[in-house]
């Protein structure tokens, strides 16, 4: 902004151009202050622990995540169950960023290798971390999951590190199983377009979970679609009437993935991903 | 100061300078040019006359700008892979491509720098030196085709009477260009994507609308009723970076004094006139001389020039042939 700078020959003219440069410049200054201060709006959503996403699996910690993230969405053009969706303006920072929304499409791991990870360009999904990106506590899993899928495959594992969340029984009240009752239906109910892989149906082609109805006389929905072994279980609930109930408890090899969110048949979900949390100890 | 310094300031935001020097044969041509006056307006009227008004580099560019995002959106929606991902980042058959902007935000926000994105940023920038840097802008940025749309009606309305045009001082682009740099640098994030119309409308077409939308929508706006081209001119650092890079390309649009009347359409046309500042009478010290790295290669001056003065060169080549 040398324009002020540029010194005056004639003097009655001079005047004139000195003021129209200075104006310029103030209008400068204006433009440049708006923008960037437009820009810096995305902390608010940033700083708001509300907005906390569950990101795709592999995904760095938040910070470093949306730090490295080139807002590209290959992740999202590989998924086979359209899981992956982008974060928009009012996410802030975020904006571009992909995460999922578990309840309406969860990660079940039917592309089997974590396609997204293998597609994203800038590792910010990764297989594995970078040395001096810290990894937090109770965040690397004991174990390579093991598919349930694959159990049978040479290699029935997942390449994947760190969880991206754990599972929580939010509302046990609601619960079928602690309530002790069945369940008979669409899980979701007709309308609802998320996929779920069967493996009994087709191992490589995922199907909308709603023309797959299910006839259970305890419901163990949770439990029995959790594509992770050893993630979740039921256990007997001990109950005054001597009743059949029973409790989901959420296990160690939970990943995150948010499928049992998804499959959930009470609304709203009775189990619940809680994103980038830590693995504490077993949840019930 | 050489040429190629006093250019690459221009594109900083330095007002363009009158030469220092003008070459004997320049002198010469300006000489006969003006030996005449009556002979050089028949010249002019002629040449009026005679010119084809056409659209042939516009109609082109923008087949390729709908082309390259129009393969980006079917890429996905019918699953054709060959060009996957978004104008950020992407796959071209498999080979990583990374837009240099968003890369140099990445890195300077991440610190940390991974094989496919070296390899996808490299190839880019080789990409970009030989298609001469900012011809990114005008043939592949959206926003590009959206903001000409706008400066057409923005032009429409100033001529009305309606609005008039408000210039920012150039140099304010390479402002913002240092500020998004060290916000990127100082809070981790990239904070320049969240404005970015570039990004924004690449991914909304290729992964359906989004509330961003509104704020390009916004911009838009803000360059109809206010300040001609403003995000492109005074402030989009994606162009300053590709015109770096472009500085040294071989594709570039040249100017040939020989041919001109110093009439000044080019430059009424031209979303960078700071370029064309060489067509005015007396700027020009070489018979042919380059527009420099803030050209976008857009070639609406080609078009609308009636005499042929300004025309695409890959330089080297043209001498070869």
């Amino acid at each position: 902004m040398n324009e002020a700078a540029e010194k005056p020959k004639k003097l009655a003219t001079s005047l004139e151009k000195a003021a129209k440069a200075r104006r310029k410049f103030i209008q400068s200054v204006g433009l440049t202050g708006t923008f960037i201060g437009l820009s810096l709006l995305g902390y608010i959503p940033v700083l708001r622990a509300s907005t906390t996403r569950l990101r795709p699996p592999g995904a760095l910690n938040e910070s470093d995540f949306l730090s490295s993230c080139i807002k590209c969405g290959q992740c999202v053009q590989v998924c086979p169950v359209q899981a992956i969706k982008l974060g928009d303006i009012d996410d802030g920072f975020g904006l571009g960023v992909p995460y999922i929304d578990a309840r309406e499409q969860a990660c079940d791991f039917s592309c089997d290798a974590v396609q997204c990870i293998l597609a994203c360009p800038t590792g910010s999904l990764t297989y594995k971390k970078p040395p001096f990106l810290n990894i937090r506590d109770g965040a690397l899993l004991a174990a390579a999951p093991i598919l349930k899928a694959k159990e049978k495959d040479t290699e029935p594992t997942l390449n994947l590190k760190e969880r991206i969340g754990v599972a929580r029984l939010a509302l046990p009240s609601a619960c079928l199983a602690v309530q002790g009752k069945g369940f008979k239906g669409a899980a979701r109910g007709a309308g609802f377009a998320g996929q779920l892989r069967y493996m009994d149906v087709d191992r490589w082609k995922p199907i909308p979970i709603a023309d797959h109805p299910y006839d259970l006389p305890l419901c163990d929905l949770c439990v029995r679609e959790c594509p992770v072994k050893g993630a979740i279980e039921l256990r007997p609930l001990k109950s005054a009437d001597g009743s059949a109930r029973m409790t989901p408890v959420v296990l160690e090899p939970c990943v995150g993935c948010g499928v049992c969110e998804m499959v959930c048949p009470v609304e709203p979900a009775a189990i619940v991903v809680d994103a980038q949390v830590m693995w504490t100890g077993e949840r019930s | 100061m050489s040429r190629f310094s006093e250019l690459f300031m221009g594109m900083l935001g330095a007002a363009p300078k009158r030469p220092a020097q003008v070459s004997e044969k320049v002198q010469k041509i300006m000489f006969l040019k003006y030996e005449d006056k009556d002979r050089y307006i028949k010249e002019k009227l002629h040449a009026r006359d005679h010119h084809l008004v056409s659209h042939k580099w516009r109609n082109r560019r923008w087949a390729v700008l709908l082309a390259v995002n129009l393969l980006f959106v079917f890429s996905f929606w019918l699953d054709i892979q060959i060009l996957e991902g978004a104008l950020t980042a992407s796959r071209f058959v498999g080979f990583h491509l990374i837009d240099l902007n968003s890369a140099l935000q990445v890195m300077l926000a991440h610190k940390h720098i991974i094989v496919n994105l070296f390899i996808g940023t490299f190839t880019v920038f080789l990409i970009w030196v030989l298609l001469g840097g900012r011809t990114f802008c005008s043939w592949v940025c959206p926003y590009h085709l959206l903001a000409e749309w706008a400066e057409a009606l923005h032009l429409k309305l100033v001529e009305k009477k309606i609005v008039t045009d408000h210039e920012f001082h150039r140099g304010t682009r390479t402002v913002f260009w240092l500020l998004f740099a060290l916000l990127a640098i100082v809070t981790g994030y990239t904070v320049f994507e969240t404005l970015s119309p570039t990004g924004i409308l690449s991914r909304a077409l290729i992964y359906g609308p989004s509330l961003a939308l509104g704020w390009v929508f916004l911009l838009l706006v803000f360059e109809i009723v206010y300040s001609r081209r403003a995000w492109c001119r005074y402030v989009c650092p994606i162009g300053l970076t590709y015109g770096a890079v472009g500085a040294i390309s071989p594709l570039r649009v040249s100017y040939l004094v020989e041919h001109c009347f110093h009439e000044g359409d080019c430059r009424k046309v031209c979303l960078v006139p700071h370029v064309l500042e060489v067509t005015v009478k007396g700027r020009a010290s070489d018979e042919v001389m380059g527009l420099g790295p803030d050209c976008t290669r857009c070639g609406l001056c080609v078009d609308v020039c009636p005499t042929g003065a300004l025309r695409f060169e890959i330089q080297g080549l043209s001498k070869l042939l």
